[in-house]
């Protein structure tokens, strides 16, 4: 094993006749922060849970640093974190109270109070869980994922139904666990979240990863043709070589497609220039991350 | 830290939530009370005949009776009942699952769930002794009926509790828990010597009942210590074998993640 946190090859699962996995490969790097991104029902959670040791496959070879997760071994329990879609702790104990109760079970556990200053909840050390808000509590699963201080740490969703502000905080202590060295795997439905967490993305759809690489070049999109986008007035005419490749969008830009952006809008301002024409709205635009992942999963619905 | 250390500091844990929550704290420990209060009152007057030692009836008063009855009815609920439905409210809720997914070896886990139903029955028990000794006549076991009360105590504690992580594996979702263990237990209650004294005449079927399942077994070695009627180790053995069984079955059903 290199420095591999997590190699799978091959994945499979079925259930019955319904097949959720249908052969994944895919590599974790130690220290990396690694998203697999997909619609719901796409199979993200059924593959992460194969991982955690929760499911068993039904094929492939599945390495967590160094164990087989299947055979549910406790050396491996002991060097990874677990962030479940769904998941609780005892409401009647407080904050510090769940943090040592977990701390306890793991051999070198991180210092309770540590923890809980790192999911921000030290003001609600000593409140019992029952009276924490929804975001709160979300915040002390992961601490509950953290107490053993984990080399690996799963997510399963982090931020599913925050409001915006309670996300960039979840964001910024991802970042943070990056920082101490950590090796994350997240799952998410939101490119946003890919976009500003991961070192690396895998895009899931219908049980298959279908692309995988840096957020910023994930299906090529940084190589892909970008749209100039502007509002013309009503009596200007565009020259007859950019008229042919123009087309009206549907809150009344024109937009050109094209390769070329640079020369392109060089071509469109030096011609709007010399007319004395103000191009309103003017922009250009690569594919966002979104547009990708639509075409990947071909629009797919989530399934919940 | 080893397992067992691991264990009973889950216990103390588990404790410490108990007594936090008012509604396990009340049902637990009130409501067997609360019945040995109300049996009394309304039945206490009238007299029971019970098998004695040496075959010889011996007749008490009926309060006498219930402080026996209630202290196996308490233990029934802190170890079956209560444990059963706080399982499958704490399935439902993803705590096992988390739980499932630390170092923490899964039986170490709900041995302190047993453990803490068992201390708790002792307690109640004690309770239920102490106020039957002070209100109601009963007598305490001492010397060696003492030990063995205390033994006998132990094995009805454990066994219940074993049969209670049984009886989550046919509970469906945790709304539907205090239904389906209430159905499985209370009828059995009725026909077992526990709310109401059988006596010497009771149906054939009903004793076949009480044959049957733990909760007479249970009970009678239970009135063996308070009323001095004659103790039997097939009782004792009878409760201990459905509590291997409910081990067994535990653990070949039990379910760490939400049913659905």
């Amino acid at each position: 094993m290199g420095d591999e946190a997590i190699a799978v090859r091959g994945l499979h699962k079925s259930y019955g006749d319904v097949q959720a996995v249908r052969g994944i490969d895919l590599t974790v790097e130690r220290g990396e922060v690694f998203a697999l991104l997909g619609p719901n029902g796409a199979g993200k959670t059924t593959a992460v849970e194969i991982l955690e040791g929760y499911r068993e496959r039904s094929a492939g070879e599945v390495d967590v640093l160094g164990h087989d997760p299947a055979k549910r071994s406790r050396a491996m329990r002991e060097r990874i974190g677990i962030v479940l879609q769904s998941t609780g702790v005892d409401p009647y104990l407080t904050v510090r109270e769940t943090i040592r109760l977990y701390a306890g079970y793991y051999p070198s556990p991180r210092d309770p109070d540590e923890v809980i200053e790192l999911v921000d909840l030290a003001e609600k050390r000593d409140v019992r869980v029952i009276r924490l808000s929804g975001g709160q509590q979300r915040r002390l699963d992961v601490a509950v994922a953290l107490a053993g201080d984990p080399e690996l740490l799963f997510l399963d969703e982090p931020t599913t139904g925050f409001d915006p502000g309670a996300r960039r905080n979840a964001w910024e202590m991802v970042r943070n666990l990056k920082a101490l060295g950590k090796t994350v795997l997240l799952t998410t439905h939101y490119m946003d979240e890919a976009q500003h967490l991961a070192d690396r993305v895998a895009v899931i759809s219908r049980g298959e990863i279908v692309a995988e690489g840096p957020p910023a070049t994930l299906g090529d999109r940084h190589l892909a043709d970008a749209a100039i986008r502007f509002r013309l007035p009503a009596a200007a005419e565009l020259p007859p070589d950019l008229a042919g490749r123009a087309i009206v969008t549907g809150d009344g830009l024109l937009e050109l497609i094209v390769s070329d952006a640079t020369r392109a809008l060089h071509d469109l301002t030096g011609w709007a220039l010399e007319r004395g024409i103000e191009l309103e709205g003017l922009h250009v635009a690569q594919p966002t991350l979104e547009d990708v992942y639509l075409e990947l999963t071909g629009g797919e619905a989530g399934q919940e | 830290m080893s397992d067992l250390r691991l264990a009973i500091r889950q216990v103390r844990f588990t404790n410490t939530a108990f007594w936090r929550n008012p509604a396990a704290a009340f049902f637990t420990f009130v409501f067997p009370l609360m019945f040995l209060v109300i049996f009394t009152t309304l039945f206490g007057n009238t007299e029971v005949t019970l098998p004695g030692p040496d075959g010889q009836p011996i007749t008490v008063s009926q309060s006498t009776f219930y402080v026996a009855a209630m202290a196996a009815f308490a233990v029934i609920t802190a170890c079956y009942t209560n444990l059963a439905i706080g399982v499958c409210f704490q399935r439902d809720a993803g705590i096992l699952k988390r739980v499932r997914g630390t170092p923490l070896p899964g039986p170490a886990y709900l041995s302190a769930r047993v453990l803490h139903a068992v201390i708790v029955s002792v307690l109640l028990v004690a309770i239920t002794a102490a106020f039957g000794a002070a209100f109601y006549g009963s007598d305490l076991p001492s010397g060696g009926d003492l030990i063995v009360f205390i033994f006998t105590v132990l094995v009805g504690a454990a066994s219940f509790a074993a049969l209670g992580l049984a009886v989550t594996a046919i509970v469906p979702n945790a709304d539907a828990a205090p239904p389906v263990v209430n159905v499985t237990i209370l009828p059995i209650l009725f026909l077992s010597d526990i709310f109401i004294p059988l006596g010497e005449d009771s149906p054939a079927w009903v004793d076949f009942v009480g044959l049957v399942f733990p909760v007479r077994h249970f009970s009678e070695a239970m009135q063996a210590g308070f009323i001095g009627t004659e103790f039997e180790w097939s009782d004792v053995v009878v409760v201990a074998l459905w509590g291997l069984a409910g081990l067994v079955l535990a653990a070949r059903f039990f379910s760490w993640e939400p049913r659905r």
